[in-house]
């Protein structure tokens, strides 16, 4: 089962134009509302409206400077799916698992 | 974006296993039996030895980890040299300058087995270096995970 803080971070991505400004924010770095506007296909009050979810999910930061608001992306909240740490954990616990069972095949 | 995290991480896994230790040796230094619970392997058992072990290739890396045998103390301790990956990987395949540890202590019923895998940095979790060449990937995968989840 996934748990409820990685639904908000599964369906934030879900879709495909908010995927695609998180991607830019990753590939750019930092840029502000207006400026995403302009390379995406939607209207601005969408595009903030997606960057709202986004926020939601701990996936980009906002910071205000002005008039206008910046955006840039936190890559750190796609820990839980990335994290080779946690993976290689996983890994070793099987390969335990493997070894007794070859210990047992090894009486015979 | 900056790294704060600069302290390498540790796998630690522990388990009374009830078998001997001189068996279990056997199991972690002779070639055919590591291919049978680890990888396919070229091990030699003996100090200073080189070795590879053949994982899933990943990205650019080939899936060989380079190993060079640091401690072979039969049959208590035996430590070696795990490197491999790529910095392009992000998540499994990253490039991975470690160790592996083990340490074998008799108890009654068996003998407690500790293994200590070390040297994950903080690249080996998301850095963004790592996270470049391989983020699209990732988010195809949750794409599907998505999907899953909404269903």
């Amino acid at each position: 089962m996934i748990s409820d803080p990685h639904d908000n971070l599964f369906r934030a991505l879900a879709d495909p134009t908010r995927r695609s400004l998180f991607e830019r924010l990753c590939r750019d770095g930092e840029q502000t509302v207006a400026a995403l506007t302009a390379g995406a296909h939607v209207s601005q009050p969408a595009v903030s409206k997606h960057l709202g979810v986004l926020k939601q999910a701990g996936l980009v930061r906002d910071r205000h400077e002005g008039r206008q608001t910046h955006y840039s992306a936190q890559l750190g909240a796609l820990a839980p799916l990335v994290d080779w740490t946690s993976q290689m954990a996983g890994f070793w616990q099987s390969r335990f698992d493997h070894l007794e069972d070859l210990l047992k095949r090894m009486d015979q | 974006m900056t790294q704060q995290q600069t302290a390498t991480r540790s796998i630690i896994v522990e388990r009374l296993i009830p078998h001997a230790p001189e068996k279990i040796w056997r199991a972690l230094t002779q070639s055919h039996l590591i291919e049978q619970w680890l990888m396919k392997n070229d091990f030699e058992p003996r100090l200073g030895a080189r070795f590879t072990l053949r994982a899933q290739p990943m990205g650019d890396w080939n899936g060989i980890v380079q190993c060079e045998i640091t401690e072979f103390d039969p049959p208590r301790r035996l430590a070696y040299s795990w490197r491999g990956g790529s910095a392009k990987n992000p998540g499994y395949g990253s490039a991975l300058e470690s160790d592996v540890e083990w340490t074998l202590t008799p108890e009654p019923g068996g003998t407690r087995v500790r293994m200590e895998h070390s040297g994950f940095g903080p690249e080996n979790a998301v850095g963004y270096e790592a996270m470049s060449g391989g983020w699209v990937r990732i988010l195809e995968r949750l794409e599907q995970i998505a999907a899953e989840v909404q269903s």
